[in-house]
């Protein structure tokens, strides 16, 4: 049975039951995952590497708020704006989870439009979603001005630990420049979608390859991984 | 045991993978310069690692020098001397081993071991190079800024790494993070790379539990370096903000020359664990492929089918897993909370296990083999004898016991050298006697390399095993020099001589490796197709060297596992892979019976 796989095969490899099947699903001829196109492959392993960066990003975040002996700010109260005369906490905050959260299902829509070959309604719901990510880039751009104007530093803050500029700084930065690659993959995408490159097998200016419509679910996997991301953010950084 | 016999009609799997349109490159810089092609990558990745690698053999001699003959040399100040230790560890282990094997190696092998035209992605493996060009040459300049290169040690621990005593202070340091940041992004390109085309663009016949135990080795290793680099990158990143813009990831209050610096509150061993989470899986990073290659090398060498081919690939697997496990073990002397070692320290141990298989059975692989005597055959023993001596102080240094007071003396220096330098350099010696004639068309001289051989090899021991007995005497590793000590005997510095004059003759020997790397590109012997008589795939191209694409018009099919030597009743001595079942030669008397296949 099992040594059947290793040599000469005169017929379909049976496969066995148990973790033994398991295995030989995995190792089964030409393609470890079936109907997983290469690019899709290729982005699901560079996320699963990109997790532990993130990982290990808001771990050392934890483990210097745990090793500094200043106290650490109160993220209600920094993060709080006041709107009408009222002080309301993490109001930005809140908007900005809730428009990634809501491009992550503008993008979902894109991905089953783009299989359906709806060139129109892919690009425009690819561009809604880059709209709402530019416009998380943004609000983030206002509240690092805001916290700069208040004297918030990588090196200090008015408020308490000096760690808690550098990991606000260095975690949303990353995390946001990360926004903002996806938002110019997406509109390189989308234009190509647009001008209907994947119909037409026109070959890419880089790779002098042929695109399919794959490229849009690529696209938003990495998306959702951004926004996954955001929300453990979101509960270390903000709520904690 | 399976028989087959020229009657059996082959299976054959549809084909489910779309044969690949390739980047056709018609100008000399798309062909050799901006190449796209796998196999030229690779020889771009070889010869830029092998390069850098010299810089290193180098400086190792420099730092011989200074340990042997102390007091000697004006131009090796203490300074100088921590510089050389940092720049030498860290260019051996990350721009040469890694990139060697997975860069080199991995672009070379995979697409042809599993059958394939190319990479998955050739663009992004052609970036891949790019960056990791970039990143040696960021690496070289910070030798010619003003304060030179960092001397923080190859580890980089904070505080001391960024304070104003150490040398490269200014600038040094700098570049050595921005240099191992892009070497991190050049790496994921090519990693990401390796890992898709095993996963999903082998031939058809080509099963994960049929290929060459390289691409095993080398395919778990990049695994490792995808999920164990991010840690490097995210401490590169935080040491760059500490020593840039002032924040104190990684630095505590810190009083210097009676002054009260401006860091407070961070925490040096948070860098040390970023760097071993790193660190111990980089040992096996360039460990497996090792592991790998030497199975094969054993395998054609021996003409025989490796012993437990199954075993061999799960203890890849689990030694990969464990890996990411044990990194604690460096930090026995670090302050970090004592019970840790424990459980670190039982991890540690169980890694033996699997290790150990893999001993065993490289072994029973030449038990009652064919032996050849080769050069690949004499370096893949001699890794074997290198590997378990290595392996075997790396139990003592494992326990929290024996490792404290061994720790930081010239015993850990002996011990990684031999495990993780030494043995991985035999068999890329190994690899690239056995290989050469498949990227060049012609073989290495033998006289040369025999001479290379033993003076590598025995002049190995020369050099490390006296090292194991300064350890125990206490000599402590990083030490510009010793001076007169109460504990250490003078003879110990007779022993450091000895030892210089060893390393010196070995690094000569490198010399003439290089030289007859280049001389035999021109006057080397004409290869025959197929010298060593292997089954695995990179041998059956249509040219040799293969050619743009690999294998011309049609992809080879597989039909059986890499190991088919020996078979009895077989007329020749190894099946390829590539051969029907129907097409195998049966030995004369054995026309009745048929042709049993090796596996068991």
């Amino acid at each position: 049975m099992a040594q059947a796989a290793m040599t000469e095969t005169a017929e379909p490899i049976s496969r066995p039951d148990g973790l033994r099947g398991i295995v030989a699903d995995f190792s089964s001829d030409q393609r470890a995952f079936k109907n997983v196109p290469w690019g899709k492959a290729m982005m699901w392993i560079f996320l699963l590497s990109d997790t532990f960066i993130f990982s290990c990003f808001l771990l050392s975040y934890m483990t210097v708020r745990w090793s500094t002996e200043v106290p650490w700010p109160n993220p209600s109260e920094v993060f709080s704006l006041t709107i009408g005369g009222q002080n309301i906490p993490l109001i930005l905050i809140a908007i900005m989870t809730f428009i990634l959260i809501s491009s992550s299902g503008t993008m979902a829509m894109a991905v089953k439009f783009g299989y359906a070959r709806d060139r129109k309604k892919t690009a425009i719901l690819m561009l809604v979603t880059a709209a709402f990510g530019a416009s998380f880039v943004g609000m983030q751009a206002f509240e690092w001005t805001k916290l700069i104007h208040e004297g918030v530093r990588p090196w200090g803050n008015p408020w308490g630990a000096p760690q808690f500029g550098s990991s606000f700084f260095l975690i949303t930065g990353f995390h946001g420049t990360h926004v903002s690659i996806g938002v110019i993959f997406l509109l390189a995408i989308a234009r190509k979608v647009w001008r209907g490159d994947y119909d037409s097998q026109r070959k890419g200016f880089f790779t002098s390859r042929k695109g399919n419509y794959e490229i849009v679910e690529i696209t938003g996997l990495y998306w959702h991984f951004v926004d996954l991301v955001w929300v453990f953010i979101f509960a270390l950084f903000y709520l904690w | 045991m399976t028989d087959v016999t020229p009657e059996t009609t082959s299976y054959l799997a549809p084909a489910e993978v779309e044969d690949v349109e390739l980047y056709h490159p018609k100008s000399f810089v798309t062909k050799y310069i901006w190449s796209q092609d796998a196999k030229v990558i690779a020889i771009q990745y070889a010869v830029t690692a092998i390069a850098i690698g010299l810089v290193a053999l180098v400086l190792s001699w420099m730092m011989r020098l200074q340990l042997g003959f102390p007091d000697t040399f004006s131009f090796i100040s203490p300074e100088a001397y921590l510089q050389l230790i940092t720049m030498h560890g860290m260019i051996m282990v990350i721009y040469l081993l890694t990139a060697l094997f997975l860069g080199g190696f991995g672009n070379y092998l995979i697409p042809l071991m599993v059958g394939a035209r190319d990479m998955v992605f050739p663009y992004v493996n052609m970036l891949s190079y790019w960056v990791y060009l970039l990143a040696v040459l960021v690496l070289v300049a910070s030798f010619f800024v003003p304060g030179g290169s960092t001397g923080a040690g190859w580890t980089l621990y904070p505080p001391q790494a960024i304070l104003a005593g150490t040398p490269g202070q200014s600038y040094g340091i700098i570049l050595m993070l921005a240099s191992l940041a892009l070497f991190i992004i050049g790496f994921t390109m090519g990693g990401l790379n390796y890992v898709v085309t095993v996963l999903q663009a082998r031939t058809r016949g080509m099963t994960l539990m049929r290929m060459p135990l390289t691409v095993w080795g080398i395919f778990v290793a990049t695994i490792l370096a995808l999920l164990a680099f991010p840690a490097l990158f995210v401490g590169a990143v935080m040491m760059m903000f500490d020593r840039l813009l002032g924040t104190s990831f990684f630095m505590p209050q810190i009083v210097e020359f009676g002054e009260s610096l401006k860091y407070g509150g961070g925490s040096p061993i948070l860098f040390q664990h970023l760097f071993w989470f790193f660190g111990h899986p980089e040992v096996y990073i360039v460990a497996l492929p090792g592991f790998g290659i030497v199975s094969d090398l054993l395998s054609v060498h021996a003409r025989k089918n490796i012993f437990g081919y199954r075993m061999m690939v799960w203890a890849i697997v689990v030694i990969g897993g464990l890996s990411f496990v044990v990194w604690a073990h460096h930090m026995y002397v670090s302050g970090m909370n004592p019970y840790f070692g424990f459980f670190f320290a039982t991890s540690t141990l169980i890694i033996a296990v699997p290790t150990a298989i893999k001993v065993y059975n490289w072994v029973l692989t030449l038990w009652r083999g064919n032996i050849h005597l080769t050069l690949p055959m004499l370096f893949a023993i001699a890794f074997i004898i290198t590997f378990v001596n290595g392996g075997i102080t790396g139990l003592f240094l494992g326990n929290v016991v024996v490792d404290v007071p061994l720790s930081d003396t010239m015993f850990v220096v002996a011990h990684f050298h031999m495990v993780m330098g030494v043995a991985p350099i035999l068999v890329i010696f190994g690899a690239i006697y056995h290989w050469y004639p498949l990227m060049s068309g012609r073989m290495l001289n033998q006289a040369m390399g025999h001479f290379h051989f033993w003076v590598t090899f025995i002049g190995a021991y020369l050099i490390y095993f006296p090292m194991h007995y300064l350890g125990f005497i206490g000599v402590p590793r990083r030490y510009y020099a010793i001076g007169e000590t109460e504990f250490i005997p003078l003879s110990a510095a007779t022993l450091n001589e000895f030892i210089t004059v060893a390393a010196l003759i070995v690094g000569l020997a490198q010399v003439v490796f290089i030289f007859n790397l280049v001389w035999s590109l021109f006057k080397g012997e004409k290869s025959v197709k197929n010298p060593w008589r292997a089954t695995s795939l990179e041998w059956q191209t249509p040219q040799m060297p293969p050619a743009h694409g690999n294998w011309g018009k049609e992809l080879p099919v597989v039909y059986r596992w890499a190991y088919d030597y020996s078979v009895p009743g077989a007329a020749e001595d190894f099946l390829p892979q590539n051969l029907a079942p129907d097409q195998v030669a049966i030995a004369k008397g054995h026309e009745a019976s048929g042709v049993r296949a090796a596996a068991t």
